[in-house]
């Protein structure tokens, strides 16, 4: 009686995993075959060419590439975080006017369709002088990540209790030294949690990337491997691409692994108790 | 800088009159102080370059020169030249993708509702795995959009692909599908990609609510017997509907402003096209700024309205709600 809701439910969880790994998978072992082997199915690794991840580096600058993400990435997370943390402790923590009123505003703009500001943005990155260039990137992505960056840390700093900078404010502190060393180390794990959701919108950011950009050069990673192309116009080189994928994206696992609790708090926070 | 601010103002501050302390003063100077840097930069950046599309939306820009326009009025929505309508309003691409788009989205967000309402029960039942469970969920959401879209456009290749492979040894399918380059299965398979990505977040987002719910009902719920079926949709399915009713929002939202996996999976067809990439098509491959930037608009109205209908729908069953 109880045995065959036991083995559903078991069929169930392993259908799940299985639906969620193999397009990896599937991309794993595609990328250590090369040439006509690539052309035939299989769905066991049976051999490993490494032909492909070379080929990734050698036929466009896709370390240049992979960097210019990290340096895109990082800053928006870094300039996100500063910029962030001190909103969120005004908004989480001092109760001025129009607080309520500014919040719904900078939740509304994280649910801006990227295209409404297109073509406001492109004259604006063309008018700065920063088309073609990261500068330029890292301000349109900020769009995307200092939104929900203030909204997720005003969630985590309204839970801190209230005593504890009311110690500090009658010993005398500012409210910049509040913030930085009464705050800043309780907010710790918070930082990590919304710089990690920041970091990975970034690194994952395709429609700026591909409309503010205009070389192989200047290229993230996104609009790399979109737009890679084979010796001919017709045919793609999906062992190649499929080997770019997964450079890019195990590093991005090995985060999510590593941060999995906290990615999953820092998505709820920002949904369920907004 | 700002804390030098606060420190010279203090001795004003404390003379000054009111109610207030000084101390709730000087915060509250903080506390704009403090906000100003992250309002400054997202009007530069969200807020007039909004202003600045809808504003093209009223001429005849042109992407290689963007300081030379005509204000041109209604004219990229709808103009008439001797009885013939022209302009967004009248062009079927345009229809065919705010189409795409709404059929994209209501059936990848019914898909992923259902489907992440069945993961959240299963990682909230104890059993030995759960962690890791709940870690290759996530692995498909971490996966760049681009990278996904073309690790299915791969799987679904119609001379090579696993998936066709996979069908025609099952038997599912008598000659392999071109799946991406066929308009009537393009959508669909963007629909199972997106759905294969967003599950889990449907599915954490929900599991979150179902480990808030007290544990005291599904007691009395068991020592009276109800069915387990009874329990979910009497019990379960109402307690989680707020949080429900959040995730499929923001799943709604992401889904309608769809860009990267349609315009990679299905190699930027006009069959296929979501609004975003309608719009992006006129401005950047057209050059045609105003044009494009009247689409942008659009899309922007679109979501803006549901927004405000859905906060507000929501605000009204709150207020109904007796608890």
């Amino acid at each position: 009686m109880k045995i065959l809701p036991r083995i559903g439910f078991w069929l169930l969880v392993i259908l799940i995993g299985v639906f969620a790994l193999f397009p990896l998978y599937y991309a794993i072992i595609s990328s250590f075959r090369s040439g006509a082997a690539l052309f035939t199915i299989a769905y066991l690794p049976e051999r490993f060419d490494v032909s492909n991840y070379i080929a990734v580096f050698d036929r466009q600058p896709f370390g240049q590439n992979i960097l210019n993400s990290i340096i895109v990435a990082g800053s928006v997370v870094a300039i996100s975080l500063s910029l962030g943390m001190t909103a969120a402790y005004a908004f989480g923590r001092i109760a001025f006017r129009g607080r309520a009123l500014l919040l719904m505003t900078i939740l509304a703009v994280s649910m801006f369709p990227q295209v409404a500001v297109l073509s406001g943005m492109f004259e604006l990155i063309r008018s700065l002088g920063l088309y073609n260039t990261l500068p330029g990137l890292i301000l349109a992505n900020l769009m995307l990540t200092l939104p929900f960056t203030i909204w997720v840390l005003t969630t985590f700093m309204r839970e801190l209790p209230k005593e504890i900078e009311e110690a500090a404010f009658v010993d005398g502190a500012t409210p910049w030294i509040v913030v930085r060393r009464v705050f800043l180390p309780l907010m710790a794990p918070a930082a990590v949690t919304t710089g990690l959701l920041a970091f990975i919108v970034s690194w994952n950011e395709f429609l700026f990337a591909l409309t503010f950009t205009l070389t192989n050069e200047r290229r993230t990673v996104p609009p790399a491997i979109a737009l890679m192309t084979g010796s001919t116009a017709y045919e793609l080189p999906w062992g190649t691409i499929m080997a770019a994928s997964v450079i890019v994206t195990v590093p991005i696992i090995g985060l999510v692994l590593v941060f999995q609790r906290k990615i999953v708090a820092g998505l709820t926070a920002g949904a369920v108790k907004g | 800088m700002t804390s030098a601010v606060a420190q010279a103002d203090a001795p004003v501050l404390q003379q000054a009159r009111g109610r207030r302390s000084s101390l709730t003063r000087s915060r509250l100077r903080s506390a704009w102080l403090f906000i100003a840097p992250s309002l400054i930069i997202l009007a530069l950046i969200a807020g007039w370059p909004l202003a600045r599309t809808i504003w093209f939306s009223f001429t005849d820009a042109d992407l290689n020169n963007l300081s030379d326009y005509e204000f041109i009025g209604f004219e990229n929505y709808l103009a008439s030249y001797d009885g013939e309508w022209l302009g967004l309003l009248t062009d079927p691409d345009w229809w065919q993708s705010v189409w795409n788009t709404v059929w994209f989205t209501l059936v990848s967000v019914s898909i992923e509702t259902v489907l992440g309402i069945v993961v959240a029960l299963i990682l909230n039942a104890a059993f030995p795995g759960r962690g890791l469970m709940r870690a290759i969920i996530l692995i498909p959401w971490a996966i760049p959009t681009i990278v996904s879209a073309k690790m299915w456009n791969w799987m679904l290749h119609d001379q090579f692909g696993v998936i066709n492979d996979m069908l025609l040894r099952v038997g599912l399918i008598a000659a392999p599908v071109t799946w991406t380059a066929n308009a009537d299965t393009a959508l669909w398979a963007a629909v199972a990609v997106d759905v294969w990505k967003h599950t889990s977040f449907m599915a954490l987002l929900i599991l979150a609510a179902l480990q808030m719910l007290p544990q005291d009902i599904y007691e009395a719920a068991k020592v009276d017997g109800v069915s387990p079926t009874r329990v979910f949709f009497r019990i379960t399915l109402p307690l989680i509907k707020p949080a429900l009713l959040v995730a499929v929002i923001f799943r709604s939202l992401d889904a309608l402003r769809v860009f990267d996996l349609i315009y990679v999976l299905t190699s930027n067809s006009r069959d296929t096209a979501s609004m975003s990439i309608y719009a992006r098509q006129q401005l950047v491959d057209f050059q045609e700024v105003g044009l494009g930037s009247a689409a942008s608009t659009l899309i922007f109205l679109i979501i803006a309205l549901i927004v405000v209908i859905t906060l507000a729908a929501g605000r009204v069953r709150l207020g109904e709600d007796p608890r």
